[in-house]
Protein backbone atom coordinates (compact mmCIF):
# COMPACT_ATOMS: atom_id res chain seq x y z
CA UNK A 1 0.00 0.00 0.00
CA UNK A 2 3.06 2.38 0.67
CA UNK A 3 4.33 1.44 -2.24
CA UNK A 4 1.41 2.56 -4.26
CA UNK A 5 1.26 5.69 -2.78
CA UNK A 6 5.14 6.41 -3.16
CA UNK A 7 4.84 5.66 -7.02
CA UNK A 8 1.99 7.78 -7.45
CA UNK A 9 3.91 10.47 -5.20
CA UNK A 10 6.89 10.10 -7.64
CA UNK A 11 4.56 10.13 -10.93
CA UNK A 12 2.99 13.39 -9.56
CA UNK A 13 6.37 14.90 -8.65
CA UNK A 14 7.82 14.01 -12.49
CA UNK A 15 4.45 15.97 -13.87
CA UNK A 16 4.87 18.78 -11.71
CA UNK A 17 8.47 18.69 -12.71
CA UNK A 18 7.85 18.51 -16.35
CA UNK A 19 5.23 21.47 -15.66
CA UNK A 20 7.23 23.71 -13.57
CA UNK A 21 10.27 23.44 -15.99
CA UNK A 22 7.99 23.93 -19.10
CA UNK A 23 6.14 27.30 -17.50
CA UNK A 24 9.22 28.71 -15.39
CA UNK A 25 10.91 29.08 -19.05
CA UNK A 26 8.68 30.37 -20.71
CA UNK A 27 9.38 33.62 -19.26
CA UNK A 28 12.57 33.00 -20.55
CA UNK A 29 11.18 32.14 -24.13
CA UNK A 30 8.89 34.83 -24.32
CA UNK A 31 11.38 37.21 -24.59
CA UNK A 32 13.90 35.54 -26.40
CA UNK A 33 11.62 34.54 -29.07
CA UNK A 34 9.83 37.68 -29.21
CA UNK A 35 13.53 39.19 -29.61
CA UNK A 36 13.98 36.67 -32.79
CA UNK A 37 10.90 37.04 -34.38
CA UNK A 38 11.28 41.24 -34.29
CA UNK A 39 14.86 40.80 -35.26
CA UNK A 40 15.88 42.46 -31.91
CA UNK A 41 18.50 40.51 -29.44
CA UNK A 42 16.22 40.35 -26.42
CA UNK A 43 17.77 39.84 -22.54
CA UNK A 44 21.53 39.46 -22.73
CA UNK A 45 22.47 41.42 -19.94
CA UNK A 46 21.33 40.30 -16.83
CA UNK A 47 24.14 38.86 -14.93
CA UNK A 48 27.19 39.14 -12.71
CA UNK A 49 30.63 38.22 -12.58
CA UNK A 50 32.76 36.86 -9.22
CA UNK A 51 35.46 38.93 -7.88
CA UNK A 52 36.24 36.09 -5.81
CA UNK A 53 39.69 34.33 -6.34
CA UNK A 54 38.68 31.20 -5.83
CA UNK A 55 35.38 31.49 -7.79
CA UNK A 56 36.67 33.98 -10.83
CA UNK A 57 37.04 30.29 -12.94
CA UNK A 58 33.38 30.48 -13.05
CA UNK A 59 33.41 33.39 -14.90
CA UNK A 60 34.40 32.20 -18.68
CA UNK A 61 31.23 29.79 -17.83
CA UNK A 62 29.15 32.33 -16.70
CA UNK A 63 29.48 34.16 -19.87
CA UNK A 64 27.61 32.71 -22.01
CA UNK A 65 24.34 31.85 -19.67
CA UNK A 66 24.23 35.20 -19.56
CA UNK A 67 24.44 35.93 -23.51
CA UNK A 68 21.46 33.60 -23.87
CA UNK A 69 20.24 35.83 -20.97
CA UNK A 70 19.04 32.58 -18.89
CA UNK A 71 19.31 34.36 -15.90
CA UNK A 72 17.03 37.24 -16.74
CA UNK A 73 13.78 34.89 -14.65
CA UNK A 74 16.33 34.72 -11.82
CA UNK A 75 16.31 38.48 -11.98
CA UNK A 76 12.40 38.71 -12.13
CA UNK A 77 11.99 36.44 -9.66
CA UNK A 78 14.45 38.65 -7.13
CA UNK A 79 12.83 41.85 -8.19
CA UNK A 80 8.91 40.23 -7.41
CA UNK A 81 10.06 38.23 -4.34
CA UNK A 82 11.81 41.73 -3.40
CA UNK A 83 8.52 43.37 -3.61
CA UNK A 84 6.09 44.62 -1.00
CA UNK A 85 3.80 42.39 -0.38
CA UNK A 86 0.48 44.29 -0.35
CA UNK A 87 -2.99 44.31 -0.68
CA UNK A 88 -5.67 47.31 -1.46
CA UNK A 89 -7.17 49.39 0.74
CA UNK A 90 -10.78 48.63 1.43
CA UNK A 91 -10.31 45.61 -0.30
CA UNK A 92 -10.85 42.06 0.87
CA UNK A 93 -7.37 41.11 2.03
CA UNK A 94 -8.13 37.16 2.77
CA UNK A 95 -9.83 36.83 -0.78
CA UNK A 96 -7.39 38.99 -2.16
CA UNK A 97 -4.11 37.30 -1.05
CA UNK A 98 -5.77 33.84 -1.76
CA UNK A 99 -7.36 34.10 -5.46
CA UNK A 100 -3.62 33.84 -6.84
CA UNK A 101 -3.56 30.02 -4.87
CA UNK A 102 -6.76 29.29 -6.17
CA UNK A 103 -5.78 30.19 -10.00
CA UNK A 104 -2.90 28.57 -9.58
CA UNK A 105 -3.97 25.61 -7.91
CA UNK A 106 -6.39 24.75 -10.92
CA UNK A 107 -4.24 25.32 -13.54
CA UNK A 108 -2.18 22.44 -12.04
CA UNK A 109 -4.62 20.02 -10.77
CA UNK A 110 -5.94 19.35 -14.14
CA UNK A 111 -2.17 18.21 -15.39
CA UNK A 112 -3.25 14.79 -12.84
CA UNK A 113 -5.23 13.55 -15.45
CA UNK A 114 -2.84 13.54 -18.58
CA UNK A 115 -1.10 10.26 -19.75
CA UNK A 116 2.95 11.06 -20.30
CA UNK A 117 3.24 8.05 -21.04
CA UNK A 118 1.83 4.42 -21.73
CA UNK A 119 1.82 1.20 -18.86
CA UNK A 120 5.42 0.65 -17.42
CA UNK A 121 6.30 -2.54 -16.17
CA UNK A 122 8.86 -2.69 -13.34
CA UNK A 123 9.01 -4.77 -10.53
CA UNK A 124 6.23 -7.03 -11.47
CA UNK A 125 4.37 -3.89 -11.49
CA UNK A 126 2.36 -2.39 -14.07
CA UNK A 127 2.60 1.61 -13.46
CA UNK A 128 -0.22 3.44 -15.74
CA UNK A 129 2.24 6.84 -16.66
CA UNK A 130 -0.47 9.15 -15.55
CA UNK A 131 -0.73 11.03 -12.24
CA UNK A 132 -4.75 9.86 -11.64
CA UNK A 133 -6.38 7.23 -13.42
CA UNK A 134 -9.94 8.98 -14.37
CA UNK A 135 -12.14 7.42 -16.15
CA UNK A 136 -13.37 10.74 -17.40
CA UNK A 137 -10.25 12.07 -17.80
CA UNK A 138 -10.88 15.48 -19.83
CA UNK A 139 -14.20 15.99 -18.21
CA UNK A 140 -11.86 16.74 -15.02
CA UNK A 141 -9.69 19.08 -16.68
CA UNK A 142 -12.42 21.15 -18.28
CA UNK A 143 -14.27 21.24 -14.62
CA UNK A 144 -10.60 22.24 -13.10
CA UNK A 145 -10.28 24.71 -16.07
CA UNK A 146 -13.67 26.14 -15.05
CA UNK A 147 -12.56 26.60 -11.83
CA UNK A 148 -10.08 28.60 -12.10
CA UNK A 149 -12.63 31.10 -13.30
CA UNK A 150 -12.99 31.37 -9.44
CA UNK A 151 -9.41 32.80 -8.94
CA UNK A 152 -9.64 35.20 -11.42
CA UNK A 153 -13.41 36.54 -10.03
CA UNK A 154 -12.09 36.32 -6.70
CA UNK A 155 -9.16 38.63 -7.29
CA UNK A 156 -11.64 41.19 -9.75
CA UNK A 157 -14.18 41.32 -6.52
CA UNK A 158 -11.46 41.30 -3.88
CA UNK A 159 -8.93 44.23 -5.33
CA UNK A 160 -11.75 47.10 -4.52
CA UNK A 161 -10.77 48.31 -7.79
CA UNK A 162 -13.98 48.58 -10.72
CA UNK A 163 -11.38 48.22 -13.63
CA UNK A 164 -10.04 45.04 -12.20
CA UNK A 165 -13.71 43.80 -11.51
CA UNK A 166 -14.41 44.34 -14.84
CA UNK A 167 -11.59 42.50 -16.27
CA UNK A 168 -12.51 39.57 -14.10
CA UNK A 169 -16.10 39.88 -15.60
CA UNK A 170 -14.81 39.87 -19.27
CA UNK A 171 -12.52 36.92 -17.79
CA UNK A 172 -15.54 34.77 -16.84
CA UNK A 173 -17.39 35.52 -19.63
CA UNK A 174 -14.37 34.52 -22.01
CA UNK A 175 -13.38 31.53 -20.21
CA UNK A 176 -17.39 30.13 -20.23
CA UNK A 177 -18.21 31.29 -23.64
CA UNK A 178 -15.26 29.57 -24.87
CA UNK A 179 -15.45 26.34 -22.98
CA UNK A 180 -18.85 25.47 -24.77
CA UNK A 181 -16.91 25.06 -27.44
CA UNK A 182 -14.20 23.45 -25.83
CA UNK A 183 -16.48 20.67 -24.86
CA UNK A 184 -18.46 20.62 -27.99
CA UNK A 185 -14.99 19.98 -30.23
CA UNK A 186 -13.99 17.37 -27.89
CA UNK A 187 -17.29 15.55 -28.33
CA UNK A 188 -16.46 14.75 -31.73
CA UNK A 189 -12.64 13.04 -30.54
CA UNK A 190 -14.95 11.05 -27.64
CA UNK A 191 -17.12 9.92 -30.83
CA UNK A 192 -14.06 8.58 -32.79
CA UNK A 193 -12.21 6.75 -29.81
CA UNK A 194 -15.23 5.60 -27.64
CA UNK A 195 -13.81 6.78 -24.23
CA UNK A 196 -13.48 9.92 -22.52
CA UNK A 197 -10.42 8.56 -20.43
CA UNK A 198 -7.70 10.19 -21.92
CA UNK A 199 -4.95 6.79 -21.48
CA UNK A 200 -7.64 5.18 -23.31
CA UNK A 201 -7.96 7.85 -26.22
CA UNK A 202 -4.01 8.20 -26.65
CA UNK A 203 -4.32 4.33 -26.88
CA UNK A 204 -6.94 4.89 -29.31
CA UNK A 205 -5.01 7.07 -31.71
CA UNK A 206 -1.81 3.93 -31.79
CA UNK A 207 -4.06 2.72 -34.62
CA UNK A 208 -3.53 3.16 -37.99
CA UNK A 209 -5.82 4.50 -40.92
CA UNK A 210 -5.45 2.68 -44.38
CA UNK A 211 -2.22 0.96 -42.71
CA UNK A 212 0.15 3.70 -43.01
CA UNK A 213 -1.67 6.84 -41.12
CA UNK A 214 -1.62 7.51 -37.63
CA UNK A 215 -5.18 7.56 -36.47
CA UNK A 216 -4.04 10.89 -34.44
CA UNK A 217 -7.36 12.90 -33.48
CA UNK A 218 -5.78 15.86 -36.52
CA UNK A 219 -6.14 13.53 -39.20
CA UNK A 220 -10.01 12.49 -38.10
CA UNK A 221 -11.28 15.60 -36.86
CA UNK A 222 -9.15 18.29 -38.72
CA UNK A 223 -12.07 21.08 -37.95
CA UNK A 224 -12.26 19.79 -34.51
CA UNK A 225 -8.50 20.18 -34.04
CA UNK A 226 -8.23 24.21 -35.23
CA UNK A 227 -11.39 24.76 -33.20
CA UNK A 228 -10.19 23.35 -30.32
CA UNK A 229 -6.85 25.01 -30.66
CA UNK A 230 -8.64 28.08 -31.13
CA UNK A 231 -10.87 28.10 -28.17
CA UNK A 232 -7.92 26.87 -25.94
CA UNK A 233 -6.07 29.69 -26.80
CA UNK A 234 -8.68 31.78 -25.92
CA UNK A 235 -8.84 29.83 -22.46
CA UNK A 236 -5.08 31.12 -21.90
CA UNK A 237 -6.14 34.50 -21.84
CA UNK A 238 -3.02 35.78 -23.86
CA UNK A 239 -3.38 37.85 -26.96
CA UNK A 240 -4.77 37.35 -29.24
CA UNK A 241 -7.43 36.64 -26.35
CA UNK A 242 -5.93 38.88 -23.65
CA UNK A 243 -9.20 41.00 -23.18
CA UNK A 244 -9.11 39.72 -19.45
CA UNK A 245 -5.96 41.57 -18.96
CA UNK A 246 -4.80 44.13 -21.47
CA UNK A 247 -2.03 45.30 -19.73
CA UNK A 248 -1.38 47.65 -22.12
CA UNK A 249 -4.57 49.84 -22.19
CA UNK A 250 -7.39 48.09 -20.98
CA UNK A 251 -6.83 47.11 -17.28
CA UNK A 252 -6.99 43.72 -16.22
CA UNK A 253 -8.12 41.96 -13.41
CA UNK A 254 -5.06 41.71 -11.31
CA UNK A 255 -4.41 45.44 -11.72
CA UNK A 256 -4.26 44.95 -8.15
CA UNK A 257 -1.57 42.72 -7.51
CA UNK A 258 1.84 43.02 -6.99
CA UNK A 259 5.02 41.10 -5.99
CA UNK A 260 4.63 37.12 -5.73
CA UNK A 261 1.26 37.59 -6.11
CA UNK A 262 1.45 39.04 -9.24
CA UNK A 263 3.97 36.37 -10.18
CA UNK A 264 1.56 33.64 -9.42
CA UNK A 265 -0.59 34.74 -12.15
CA UNK A 266 1.87 35.20 -14.63
CA UNK A 267 2.69 31.38 -13.59
CA UNK A 268 -0.59 30.79 -13.80
CA UNK A 269 -0.89 31.57 -17.38
CA UNK A 270 2.51 29.62 -18.11
CA UNK A 271 1.17 26.66 -17.00
CA UNK A 272 -1.88 27.23 -18.90
CA UNK A 273 -0.55 27.49 -21.62
CA UNK A 274 1.88 24.11 -20.95
CA UNK A 275 -2.05 22.57 -20.32
CA UNK A 276 -3.51 23.75 -23.79
CA UNK A 277 -0.18 22.42 -25.49
CA UNK A 278 -0.53 18.91 -23.46
CA UNK A 279 -4.12 18.66 -24.02
CA UNK A 280 -4.03 19.51 -27.82
CA UNK A 281 -1.41 16.90 -27.85
CA UNK A 282 -3.16 14.32 -26.39
CA UNK A 283 -6.19 14.46 -27.81
CA UNK A 284 -5.05 15.40 -32.12
CA UNK A 285 -1.77 14.70 -31.53
CA UNK A 286 -1.21 11.08 -30.01
CA UNK A 287 0.27 12.22 -27.11
CA UNK A 288 2.87 9.64 -25.85
CA UNK A 289 2.09 7.91 -29.19
CA UNK A 290 5.23 8.03 -31.74
CA UNK A 291 4.14 6.91 -35.37
CA UNK A 292 4.53 3.19 -36.18
CA UNK A 293 6.17 2.67 -32.66
CA UNK A 294 4.13 -0.50 -31.09
CA UNK A 295 4.80 -1.88 -27.77
CA UNK A 296 7.36 -4.36 -29.39
CA UNK A 297 9.44 -2.06 -31.11
CA UNK A 298 8.69 -0.18 -34.70
CA UNK A 299 6.40 -1.57 -37.04
CA UNK A 300 6.50 0.19 -39.99
CA UNK A 301 4.01 0.02 -42.69
CA UNK A 302 6.29 -1.02 -45.86
CA UNK A 303 7.09 -4.13 -43.64
CA UNK A 304 10.31 -3.35 -41.85
CA UNK A 305 10.61 -3.92 -37.99
CA UNK A 306 13.20 -2.94 -35.42
CA UNK A 307 12.54 -4.07 -32.08
CA UNK A 308 13.33 -1.92 -28.47
CA UNK A 309 12.98 -2.96 -25.50
CA UNK A 310 10.69 -2.39 -23.23
CA UNK A 311 12.38 0.60 -20.97
CA UNK A 312 13.37 2.04 -24.64
CA UNK A 313 9.65 1.96 -26.09
CA UNK A 314 8.67 3.39 -22.86
CA UNK A 315 11.31 6.37 -23.19
CA UNK A 316 10.57 7.05 -26.60
CA UNK A 317 7.10 7.65 -25.43
CA UNK A 318 8.09 9.97 -22.75
CA UNK A 319 10.50 11.94 -25.37
CA UNK A 320 7.92 12.23 -27.82
CA UNK A 321 5.17 13.17 -25.66
CA UNK A 322 7.76 16.13 -24.29
CA UNK A 323 8.89 17.23 -27.88
CA UNK A 324 5.08 17.30 -29.10
CA UNK A 325 4.06 19.68 -25.92
CA UNK A 326 7.07 21.80 -26.67
CA UNK A 327 6.57 22.72 -30.16
CA UNK A 328 2.94 23.34 -29.25
CA UNK A 329 4.35 25.86 -26.61
CA UNK A 330 6.21 27.22 -29.70
CA UNK A 331 3.56 27.21 -31.25
CA UNK A 332 1.62 29.31 -29.03
CA UNK A 333 4.49 31.36 -28.71
CA UNK A 334 4.72 31.88 -31.80
CA UNK A 335 0.74 32.78 -32.02
CA UNK A 336 1.12 35.18 -29.12
CA UNK A 337 3.85 37.49 -30.84
CA UNK A 338 1.80 37.32 -34.04
CA UNK A 339 -1.76 38.37 -33.75
CA UNK A 340 -3.24 41.26 -32.26
CA UNK A 341 -5.80 41.61 -29.96
CA UNK A 342 -9.44 41.02 -30.50
CA UNK A 343 -12.02 43.58 -30.23
CA UNK A 344 -14.48 42.86 -27.52
CA UNK A 345 -17.71 42.61 -29.94
CA UNK A 346 -15.17 40.31 -32.59
CA UNK A 347 -14.47 37.88 -29.38
CA UNK A 348 -18.69 36.99 -28.64
CA UNK A 349 -19.36 36.70 -32.43
CA UNK A 350 -16.15 34.01 -33.11
CA UNK A 351 -17.24 32.58 -29.76
CA UNK A 352 -21.36 32.33 -30.19
CA UNK A 353 -21.88 32.63 -33.75
CA UNK A 354 -19.44 31.20 -35.58
CA UNK A 355 -17.52 28.33 -33.43
CA UNK A 356 -20.60 27.44 -31.51
CA UNK A 357 -22.18 26.55 -34.76
CA UNK A 358 -19.36 25.12 -36.34
CA UNK A 359 -18.84 22.48 -33.91
CA UNK A 360 -22.11 21.49 -33.37
CA UNK A 361 -22.24 20.69 -37.25
CA UNK A 362 -19.02 18.81 -36.73
CA UNK A 363 -20.19 16.86 -33.97
CA UNK A 364 -23.58 16.23 -36.19
CA UNK A 365 -21.02 14.98 -39.40
CA UNK A 366 -19.22 12.78 -37.12
CA UNK A 367 -21.98 10.92 -36.14
CA UNK A 368 -22.88 10.93 -39.41
CA UNK A 369 -19.46 9.38 -40.77
CA UNK A 370 -19.42 6.93 -37.75
CA UNK A 371 -22.80 5.39 -38.53
CA UNK A 372 -21.66 5.24 -42.73
CA UNK A 373 -18.95 3.25 -41.50
CA UNK A 374 -20.49 1.24 -39.58
CA UNK A 375 -23.55 0.70 -41.89
CA UNK A 376 -21.14 -0.29 -44.74
CA UNK B 1 -9.93 57.64 -58.77
CA UNK B 2 -13.59 55.98 -59.17
CA UNK B 3 -16.07 55.35 -56.53
CA UNK B 4 -15.65 51.65 -55.45
CA UNK B 5 -19.13 50.34 -54.34
CA UNK B 6 -19.17 49.94 -50.74
CA UNK B 7 -21.20 48.34 -48.51
CA UNK B 8 -23.59 50.29 -46.91
CA UNK B 9 -22.58 51.43 -43.43
CA UNK B 10 -18.67 51.23 -43.99
CA UNK B 11 -16.65 53.75 -43.33
CA UNK B 12 -12.65 54.91 -44.83
CA UNK B 13 -10.95 57.17 -42.86
CA UNK B 14 -9.92 59.97 -45.06
CA UNK B 15 -6.33 59.35 -46.45
CA UNK B 16 -7.00 55.46 -45.82
CA UNK B 17 -6.55 53.18 -48.87
CA UNK B 18 -9.60 52.26 -50.35
CA UNK B 19 -10.11 48.01 -49.22
CA UNK B 20 -13.13 46.46 -50.18
CA UNK B 21 -14.89 44.12 -48.64
CA UNK B 22 -13.51 41.11 -46.96
CA UNK B 23 -13.64 37.56 -49.03
CA UNK B 24 -14.96 34.50 -47.38
CA UNK B 25 -11.41 32.93 -46.69
CA UNK B 26 -10.63 36.83 -45.55
CA UNK B 27 -13.55 36.53 -42.38
CA UNK B 28 -13.21 33.07 -41.65
CA UNK B 29 -9.80 34.42 -40.34
CA UNK B 30 -8.11 31.35 -39.79
CA UNK B 31 -6.09 31.61 -43.06
CA UNK B 32 -5.34 34.87 -42.36
CA UNK B 33 -4.20 33.74 -38.98
CA UNK B 34 -1.76 31.06 -40.25
CA UNK B 35 -0.23 33.48 -43.14
CA UNK B 36 0.85 35.69 -40.05
CA UNK B 37 1.71 32.98 -38.20
CA UNK B 38 4.12 31.70 -41.17
CA UNK B 39 5.53 35.15 -41.19
CA UNK B 40 6.71 35.47 -37.59
CA UNK B 41 8.32 31.70 -38.08
CA UNK B 42 10.43 32.58 -41.28
CA UNK B 43 11.54 35.76 -39.24
CA UNK B 44 12.04 33.38 -36.08
CA UNK B 45 14.06 30.80 -38.71
CA UNK B 46 15.67 32.83 -40.37
CA UNK B 47 17.07 35.61 -37.61
CA UNK B 48 17.65 32.21 -35.22
CA UNK B 49 19.50 30.24 -38.12
CA UNK B 50 21.73 34.07 -38.61
CA UNK B 51 22.47 34.00 -34.13
CA UNK B 52 23.63 30.17 -34.93
CA UNK B 53 25.87 31.16 -38.11
CA UNK B 54 26.91 34.17 -36.12
CA UNK B 55 27.92 31.77 -32.91
CA UNK B 56 30.39 29.70 -34.95
CA UNK B 57 31.86 32.89 -36.62
CA UNK B 58 30.16 33.07 -40.18
CA UNK B 59 27.82 35.10 -42.25
CA UNK B 60 28.72 38.10 -39.77
CA UNK B 61 28.01 40.25 -42.69
CA UNK B 62 24.25 39.20 -42.68
CA UNK B 63 22.38 41.05 -39.52
CA UNK B 64 20.27 38.36 -37.08
CA UNK B 65 18.85 41.95 -35.19
CA UNK B 66 18.81 44.85 -36.08
CA UNK B 67 19.58 46.11 -32.51
CA UNK B 68 22.67 47.64 -31.89
CA UNK B 69 24.28 46.90 -28.65
CA UNK B 70 24.93 50.45 -27.21
CA UNK B 71 27.69 50.90 -24.97
CA UNK B 72 30.22 48.37 -26.98
CA UNK B 73 28.73 49.18 -30.64
CA UNK B 74 28.00 52.62 -30.97
CA UNK B 75 25.67 53.80 -34.40
CA UNK B 76 26.91 55.91 -36.54
CA UNK B 77 27.26 59.63 -36.44
CA UNK B 78 27.40 61.58 -39.38
CA UNK B 79 30.67 64.17 -39.83
CA UNK B 80 28.82 67.62 -39.75
CA UNK B 81 26.85 66.66 -37.30
CA UNK B 82 26.82 69.12 -34.10
CA UNK B 83 28.17 67.68 -31.14
CA UNK B 84 29.53 68.27 -27.96
CA UNK B 85 31.73 71.61 -28.49
CA UNK B 86 35.84 71.40 -27.57
CA UNK B 87 37.82 74.42 -27.73
CA UNK B 88 41.05 74.07 -29.89
CA UNK B 89 44.12 74.64 -29.00
CA UNK B 90 47.09 76.57 -30.91
CA UNK B 91 50.44 74.80 -31.86
CA UNK B 92 51.61 76.38 -28.56
CA UNK B 93 49.24 74.69 -26.07
CA UNK B 94 47.24 77.29 -25.15
CA UNK B 95 43.33 78.08 -26.21
CA UNK B 96 42.82 80.08 -28.85
CA UNK B 97 39.82 81.52 -27.88
CA UNK B 98 40.55 85.04 -27.14
CA UNK B 99 37.36 85.80 -24.75
CA UNK B 100 35.78 88.19 -27.11
CA UNK B 101 32.53 86.94 -25.89
CA UNK B 102 30.79 86.59 -29.59
CA UNK B 103 29.93 82.81 -29.07
CA UNK B 104 28.32 83.89 -25.51
CA UNK B 105 26.31 86.96 -27.00
CA UNK B 106 25.33 85.04 -29.85
CA UNK B 107 24.07 82.04 -27.49
CA UNK B 108 20.33 81.26 -27.93
CA UNK B 109 20.48 79.21 -24.98
CA UNK B 110 22.64 81.52 -22.90
CA UNK B 111 24.12 78.54 -21.86
CA UNK B 112 28.00 79.61 -22.40
CA UNK B 113 29.97 81.87 -19.51
CA UNK B 114 33.02 83.26 -20.47
CA UNK B 115 35.35 85.34 -17.81
CA UNK B 116 38.37 86.93 -19.69
CA UNK B 117 41.64 87.85 -18.56
CA UNK B 118 45.23 89.42 -19.87
CA UNK B 119 46.84 87.06 -21.46
CA UNK B 120 50.55 87.47 -20.91
CA UNK B 121 51.67 87.25 -24.68
CA UNK B 122 51.21 91.21 -25.65
CA UNK B 123 50.54 89.94 -29.12
CA UNK B 124 47.04 88.49 -27.96
CA UNK B 125 44.74 90.61 -25.55
CA UNK B 126 42.49 88.22 -24.12
CA UNK B 127 42.39 84.67 -22.89
CA UNK B 128 39.88 82.94 -20.96
CA UNK B 129 39.59 82.58 -17.49
CA UNK B 130 37.04 80.15 -17.15
CA UNK B 131 34.87 78.81 -20.05
CA UNK B 132 31.48 76.96 -18.90
CA UNK B 133 29.47 75.28 -21.32
CA UNK B 134 26.08 74.06 -19.40
CA UNK B 135 25.07 71.23 -21.77
CA UNK B 136 21.95 71.09 -19.99
CA UNK B 137 20.98 74.34 -21.44
CA UNK B 138 22.44 73.68 -24.47
CA UNK B 139 20.38 73.63 -27.71
CA UNK B 140 23.10 72.47 -30.31
CA UNK B 141 22.10 74.99 -32.92
CA UNK B 142 26.01 75.37 -33.50
CA UNK B 143 25.72 79.33 -33.31
CA UNK B 144 29.06 80.02 -31.13
CA UNK B 145 30.96 77.48 -34.08
CA UNK B 146 29.39 80.35 -36.38
CA UNK B 147 30.02 83.31 -34.65
CA UNK B 148 33.61 82.58 -33.32
CA UNK B 149 36.22 85.12 -35.11
CA UNK B 150 39.07 82.78 -34.29
CA UNK B 151 37.77 79.09 -35.01
CA UNK B 152 38.91 77.84 -31.69
CA UNK B 153 34.99 76.41 -30.39
CA UNK B 154 34.12 73.57 -32.50
CA UNK B 155 31.13 70.99 -32.24
CA UNK B 156 33.15 67.62 -34.00
CA UNK B 157 33.52 65.41 -30.74
CA UNK B 158 30.76 63.47 -32.28
CA UNK B 159 30.10 62.69 -28.53
CA UNK B 160 26.33 62.45 -28.25
CA UNK B 161 26.02 59.91 -25.09
CA UNK B 162 26.15 63.31 -22.24
CA UNK B 163 24.50 62.58 -19.15
CA UNK B 164 25.85 63.11 -15.71
CA UNK B 165 23.82 62.79 -12.18
CA UNK B 166 23.52 66.15 -11.10
CA UNK B 167 22.83 69.76 -13.21
CA UNK B 168 26.24 70.90 -12.29
CA UNK B 169 27.86 67.66 -14.01
CA UNK B 170 26.65 68.92 -16.87
CA UNK B 171 28.33 72.37 -16.88
CA UNK B 172 31.89 71.55 -19.28
CA UNK B 173 35.00 73.76 -17.95
CA UNK B 174 37.54 74.97 -19.56
CA UNK B 175 39.84 71.62 -18.74
CA UNK B 176 37.12 69.54 -20.11
CA UNK B 177 36.49 71.23 -23.29
CA UNK B 178 40.18 71.54 -23.82
CA UNK B 179 40.47 67.92 -23.71
CA UNK B 180 38.02 66.93 -26.23
CA UNK B 181 39.21 65.80 -29.66
CA UNK B 182 37.96 65.41 -32.92
CA UNK B 183 36.27 61.66 -33.52
CA UNK B 184 37.39 59.28 -35.91
CA UNK B 185 34.77 59.17 -38.51
CA UNK B 186 32.73 55.95 -37.11
CA UNK B 187 31.77 53.16 -39.21
CA UNK B 188 29.04 54.38 -41.60
CA UNK B 189 25.61 52.48 -40.75
CA UNK B 190 22.20 52.99 -42.11
CA UNK B 191 19.40 54.84 -39.97
CA UNK B 192 18.61 50.66 -38.85
CA UNK B 193 22.31 50.29 -37.54
CA UNK B 194 23.48 48.41 -40.36
CA UNK B 195 26.75 48.65 -41.49
CA UNK B 196 27.12 50.25 -44.60
CA UNK B 197 29.67 48.63 -47.05
CA UNK B 198 31.59 50.08 -49.83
Amino acid sequence: MWIDVAIKVGLAMVMMLIVINIAGIHSWVERKQSAVIQDRWGANRAGFTFRAPLLRWLNPVMRPIIYLGLLQPLADLMKLVAKENWSPVGGMKWLHASAPFFYLLFAFVGFSAIPFGDTLHVAGRDISLQVAHLNVGFVFIFAMAGLGVYGIVLSGVSSNNNYAFLGAVRAASQMISYEVTLGATVIGIVMVYGSLDLQEIVRGQGALLWGWLPKWGVFVQPLGCILFFTAALAETKRIPFDLPEGESEIIGYFTEYSGTKFGMFMLADFVETVMVAALTTTLFFGGWQFPYLHASGFVFPWGAQVAVGHYGVVAIQVISFLIKVVLFCWLLMTIRWTLPRFRYDQLMDLGWKRMLPVSLANIAVTGLVILLIEAL
Amino acid sequence: MENVARKPGTVTPAGAPKRGPLSFWERIYVVEAARGVWITTVHFCRNMWRHTLHLVGLAKDKQAAVTVQYPEELRYVPPRSRTRHRIVRREDGSPRCVGCMMCETICPARCIYIVAEEDPDPNIEKRPKRFDIDLGMCVFCGFCVEACPEDAIRMDTQMVDLAAYSRNGMILTLDQLLAGEPAAPREATNALGERVHG
